[in-house]
């Protein structure tokens, strides 16, 4: 008896008796199933309950297509914008050391934990009738809330830190090493980015792009302070779900968020395809003999 | 090499490479407009109530009933988190099962999926005539157009925090120290309840602290299943919408302010809980 038991000890050491791991495995998976295939399998379902026909109607509207139209334009001016101020923050902080940095690290984050509701009203209480510069604005007949221009700003907000908050990290762990080397043989600060950092950072910075622009599509809450929901002006995508929902038009809302949940999906490969390459790159990296004695 | 002799010792690090003065200017500028400058509008805003209408606004009983269903939904949602959070991460890090891939990466489809689709989503399965809701609808109980919802949608869209932070810290765990416990004699419950988890605590509570602060904050998802009763499955950023729908900015930015404070705090929390997290895994390895 003793010797048996003490075989299996051994042997179990650092796991637990099948029954247990085949019952959590059972338990998490169940979790996943309820909570996130579930609601992902409905949208399609919701979408193709009355056919295809139906499902493809939906496309025929033209706010429809004015919806996505500005969920495109607002996503390619706000990722692009982030993009630039992610990489500046992350150089500005990854490669030099100044006071107040860890503030401004804390600073940068600050968009996330920021209600998306509150994101759109400080856009309002900015560019509103009411607002700060409301009476200017009006006074120049530039309309910024209630328009595109504010929908693009709030997109801004919320997406603010996706892309610097991943090439934070990435680049402190990194070190200037190799661009001190790339000055040193006389190559200018452009340079010395575009053909040193930039390569070292590629895998950090699609995966930043990516999350960014699946926010950036589907923000719904902040938009929705600024937008003032006019059909076929100011409306996005995820706006556009919501009107249709709330007028009972299942079949063309959940059409809309069936688009919606496909750019999540292609998000999702697209993310697992970037962690894997950046893996085996650091796979690669670590097997190359050091360049130089560790001393 | 001789370059290497020859520089100065004292020249500071940050002369060498160029661009810190654009960099910095860059981000702080852009930072000031997008972020700064517009928040600090809410808190200028504010200043224009007296401290009776500040109170007034953001203390009448409907506000008030917003705050505890907000609280106690979020808390409710992110204890739920933490439990099948570590579990799902326990059990991704921890075993292999066909198609742990697949859902490993379906983890993050809450931060893929714009919060909006969720909602609509999640009230189609609940509802009483969805595939959920069906099968529950004649043992009498209600998951759609109440409390429930909430606690559903925000469950929903926490899941991912957790999971996230605890992944990697049971992946860098140490597997000598449970075979150091098992050897002196620790059965597997007692392995895990003082060798392993303690480790992982610091992550937990900082994925728990999270997924509460997004909860706090969430619209999209919650609004389409809450039913939107006021006093009862009303969320305070719904409050702030319905006072800007009714023109009173002053009051929407009141309560706005109330949950910016809130968002301070617990943002101040978890990166307190981070530089434990760190402290901790500095300390051991």
């Amino acid at each position: 008896m003793s010797a048996t038991q003490n075989t299996r000890t051994a042997r179990a050491g650092t796991t637990e008796p099948a029954w247990v791991r085949y019952s959590l495995i059972g338990l998490a998976l169940g979790f996943i199933f309820l909570f996130l295939l579930l609601p992902l399998a409905a949208v399609f379902a919701e979408a193709f309950r009355k056919g295809f026909d139906a499902y493809f109607e939906a496309f025929k509207e033209p706010d429809a297509w004015s919806a996505i139209r500005l969920t495109l334009i607002t996503a390619a001016i706000a990722v692009p914008l982030n993009l630039v101020f992610g990489v500046a923050a992350a150089w500005a902080i990854a490669k030099y050391e100044f006071r107040g940095k860890a503030f401004l690290t804390t600073l940068v984050d600050l968009p996330f934990s920021v209600s998306p509701v509150v994101a759109g009203l400080i856009y309002v209480l900015m560019f509103g009738a009411q607002g700060w510069f409301g009476p200017w604005l009006q006074a120049h007949d530039v309309k910024i809330v209630f328009a595109v221009p504010g929908i693009v700003l709030a997109t801004i907000f919320v997406t603010f830190p996706f892309i610097a908050r991943e090439l934070i990290p990435l680049m402190q762990a990194q070190g200037t090493e190799e661009e001190q080397a790339a000055q040193v043989l006389g190559a200018t600060g452009w340079q010395t980015f575009w053909y040193v950092t930039l390569p070292n950072i590629k895998w950090g910075l699609i995966y930043g792009v990516i999350l960014c622009n699946a926010r950036a599509m589907g923000e719904f809450g902040a938009v929705s302070v600024v937008s003032g929901h006019i059909r076929g002006q100011t409306n996005t995508m995820p706006l556009h779900v919501e009107i249709l929902y709330n007028e009972y038009q299942s079949v063309a809302a959940f059409a809309i968020a069936s688009l919606l949940a496909l750019l999540a999906l292609v998000t999702l490969v697209i993310k697992s395809f970037v962690e894997w390459q950046f893996e085996r790159d650091q796979k690669a990296a670590a097997l190359l003999p050091p360049e130089r004695p560790t001393a | 090499m001789d370059w290497l002799s020859t520089q100065p010792a004292r020249r500071p690090a940050r002369r060498v490479l160029p661009g810190f003065k654009l960099t910095l200017g860059f981000t702080l500028f852009y930072l000031s407009v997008i972020v700064l400058i517009p928040l600090s509008a809410l808190v200028f805003k504010t200043f224009t109530l007296t401290w009776e209408q500040f109170v007034f606004a953001v203390s009448s009983p409907r506000v008030m009933a917003s705050y505890r269903l907000t609280f106690g939904a979020s808390f409710i949602a992110a204890v739920v988190n933490a439990v099948f959070g570590l579990l799902v991460a326990w059990v991704l890090v921890r075993y292999s099962f066909p198609g742990k891939k697949i859902i490993d990466a379906l983890v993050d489809l809450p931060f893929a999926l714009p919060t909006a689709v969720a909602g609509i989503s999640l009230t189609a399965l609940l509802a009483s005539n969805g595939w959920v809701g069906s099968l529950l609808e004649p043992y009498g109980i209600q998951l759609a157009f109440n409390r429930n919802g909430v606690v559903i949608a925000l469950i929903f869209i926490g899941l991912p925090f957790v999971v996230r932070t605890v992944q990697p810290v049971l992946e860098d765990a140490e597997k000598e120290l449970e075979e150091a416990a098992t050897c002196l004699g620790a059965t597997r419950w007692q392995t895990f309840r003082f060798v392993i988890f303690p480790t992982v605590a610091p992550a937990l509570l900082t994925g728990f602290a999270m997924a509460f602060a997004r909860a706090i904050g969430e619209y999209g998802s919650v609004i389409f299943i809450a039913g939107n009763m006021p006093m009862v499955s009303e969320i305070t950023p719904l409050i702030i919408i319905g006072k800007l729908e009714q023109y009173d900015y002053a009051g929407a930015t009141a309560v706005a302010v109330v949950l910016l404070v809130i968002s301070f705090v617990l943002l101040m929390v978890i990166n307190a809980l981070q530089a434990w997290q760190r402290r901790r895994s500095g300390a051991q390895s």
